[in-house]
């Protein structure tokens, strides 16, 4: 391997057959060139994906209320049902040592908002203080609503990014008062979201107050949950499910509807969506894996096929090596030699170019659903050291074989 | 130098057997010049193949130069090939993506020479040859005699006990032949020793000693008077 001599016979064998050369380092270069696009592709898509889901805490349970679809207990279908504090202290209060974070929702749509003389229509939602993480937004500046906020019916409120932008334009807004519906609220604090413009059109005030502002008495929108976390992604998933079943149906009790009434209550589980989204994560990791072996097989097939041809092409000068004195390891030396530096050379080439055109042409198909798409280097380089290796074993049999048939055989092919 | 006794040889092709050498005694001393003739079939490349380690006898003994060549591996009649014999071949056999300096130079490479030996001697043996202001080209921008040169300078490269020639004149036309042996013959007034397959009269007589092997036996040997090729070339070009 290190011998001088050898590495310069190589040098001029490939110097001298540069048609040869080209076409091996081809067949590795662009299999490894594909594997990479391939592999960034779909590390994108999984970045992508993920991103989409990052709005709201993962393991959120949010539950809304609906007219009945069905006749229970003498009571028509049709009827509204309307969520309420007591519901919301019913789930609180049977499960406190479960929830993490916890929050009813009363919130309302297109409230006209101003200040000096800037206005826009947002939506307003009174909350609890857990709901920043609920929401998992975060503070630009500022404080969260917080439980005085709540005991006191304080008139504050919190902005979301793009409120602010488009009210204050930069200008500092902490302590300043806003107009919503008429009535001055003192902004605490700007936060922005992971979900991006549409989730920070809002502006969030102390629950208690929303009641009384909007005059709803004790109605709720909604009710978002978390539950404590636990270790493995199973126990979640089991814990979350259990739960919402068991709200499910309190609230059902509660409420007078069918068991079997789907609208009535809505129970919504982020978890069991993100076991599927992380399903369909997997499934997206097979597909590309599956095809980046494929294309490796394709790769090995390619490099083996050009290793028979060579060394098939290579029989007569074998012949006449071994006639002037070549020792049979001294042919498969070269052959192999030849061989691994070629494919590792390309195998490099074919890496470096996939990661050149990821780096410039990635961010140009950044979409929703494909986002910084990169590549682990570790797996590429293990692809191309299989690659070599397949070239090297792939060249091994028949260079060996060459070795082997007597001279004269290999002299008299044409 | 070389002592053969008994040898047999059979090629086997599916169910038929080919016998194509039936007990050949030959022994050939240093610095002689010898030419093994016949006629196609006779046996005559089979047994320069056997002398040349290329290809090996089922029965009989073969000694070179003290040698016993026998039940030899790969390895072993690689060295035995390098350190003994030197090959001219009628089809020349270069390797036509190296010059013709590089094609001398190959043997002293398999022998272990640094680079810098190897072009020295390669060259030496290329001026021999007549051929030093050709050492850059490649062998397909060589003419048959040239790349016949070539191919005797490799032989010769080595320094090997025998030389063995296969039909070296047979792509050759008549005055290439003659200057090809006019070379050949120059080797041998320097005390190599070197057999000569040919079926060529003329070719023949311009070894010192001529074998007629017919059908896998050889029919007589006998010593000739040598035609020197450079006269035969005069003779032959005030023909024309």
């Amino acid at each position: 391997m290190f011998n001088l001599e050898r590495w310069q016979e190589i040098f001029e064998t490939i110097r001298k057959n540069k048609l040869r050369t080209f076409l091996t380092g081809l067949s590795v270069a662009s299999g490894i060139f594909i594997l990479v696009i391939l592999l960034a592709i779909g590390q994108g898509m999984q970045n992508g994906i993920s991103s989409e889901f990052e709005n709201d805490a993962a393991n959120r349970i949010q539950v809304w209320a609906n007219v009945t679809s069905e006749e229970y207990k003498g009571l028509n279908p049709g009827r509204r049902i309307q969520l309420d504090n007591q519901d919301y202290d019913l789930a609180e209060g049977k499960n406190i040592d479960k929830l993490e974070y916890k929050s009813g929702v009363f919130s309302n749509w297109g409230v006209l908002t101003s200040y000096k003389g800037e206005t826009g229509s947002y939506r307003v939602e009174g909350v609890r203080g857990d709901y920043q993480f609920l929401e998992n937004e975060t503070l630009v500046a500022g404080r969260y609503i917080n439980q005085r906020d709540l005991d006191g019916y304080e008139k504050v409120t919190v902005l979301g990014n793009r409120v602010y932008q488009d009210l204050f334009k930069g200008k500092n807004a902490i302590g300043e008062y806003i107009s919503i519906t008429g009535i001055k609220f003192k902004i605490v604090g700007i936060y922005t979201d992971p979900g991006g413009e549409r989730e920070e059109t809002r502006m969030f005030i102390p629950l208690t107050t929303a009641q009384r502002v909007f005059n709803a008495g004790d109605k709720l929108r909604s009710l978002v949950f978390t539950l404590k976390p636990e270790d493995k992604f199973e126990d979640a998933l089991a814990a979350s499910e259990a739960f919402s079943t068991q709200l499910e149906n309190d609230l059902k009790t509660r409420h007078t509807v069918a068991p079997t009434d789907e609208r009535a209550i809505n129970v919504n589980n982020s978890l069991e969506n993100a076991k599927r989204f992380y399903d369909l994560m997997a499934m997206i990791r097979y597909f590309f894996w599956g095809v980046g072996i494929c294309t490796i097989i394709a790769g090995v097939v390619g490099v083996s096929n050009i290793m028979l041809i060579i060394v098939k092409e290579r029989t007569k000068e074998i012949g006449i090596r071994k006639a002037i004195g070549a020792q049979p390891l001294s042919i498969i030396g070269m052959i192999l030699h030849e061989s691994v530096f070629v494919t590792a050379i390309a195998g490099f080439i074919g890496l470096i170019s996939g990661l050149v055109l990821i780096e410039f042409v990635g961010p140009l198909i950044e979409t929703d659903f494909i986002s910084n798409p990169s590549v682990n280097f570790g797996v590429a380089i293990t692809t191309v050291i299989i690659l070599v290796v397949a070239g090297a074993i792939a060249g091994f049999f028949p260079a060996y074989r060459a070795s082997i048939i007597k001279p004269i055989v290999a002299l008299r092919d044409e | 130098m070389i002592e053969i006794k008994d040898l047999h040889k059979s090629y086997h092709m599916g169910s038929n057997s080919l016998h194509v050498l039936k007990g050949i005694d030959f022994s050939v001393s240093e610095g002689e010049m010898v030419s093994i003739m016949g006629s196609s079939g006779s046996g005559k490349s089979t047994l320069l193949n056997i002398l040349g380690i290329l290809d090996e006898a089922d029965e009989g003994s073969y000694h070179l130069d003290g040698t016993e060549i026998k039940n030899l591996n790969e390895r072993v009649a690689a060295k035995y090939r390098n350190q003994f014999l030197g090959f001219i071949f009628q089809s020349f056999n270069l390797i036509n993506y190296k010059s013709a300096l590089d094609n001398v130079a190959m043997p002293l490479y398999y022998q272990g020479e640094k680079r810098n030996v190897r072009t020295e001697k390669a060259m030496h043996y290329l001026e021999k040859v007549g051929l030093a202001n050709w050492a850059g080209h490649l062998p397909n921008e060589l003419s048959g005699g040239q790349k016949q040169r070539v191919a005797i300078a490799r032989a010769l490269a080595s320094d090997p006990k025998v030389l063995l020639a296969d039909e070296p004149t047979g792509a050759l036309d008549t005055r290439t032949s003659y200057e090809v042996m006019e070379l050949i013959q120059g080797i041998n007034d320097d005390g190599k020793t070197i057999l000569v397959v040919t079926h060529e009269e003329d070719i023949a007589h311009m070894t010192k000693r001529i074998v007629n092997l017919k059908d896998g036996i050889i029919l007589d040997d006998s010593v000739v008077k040598q035609v020197r090729a450079k006269e035969a070339k005069a003779k032959a070009l005030t023909h024309v």
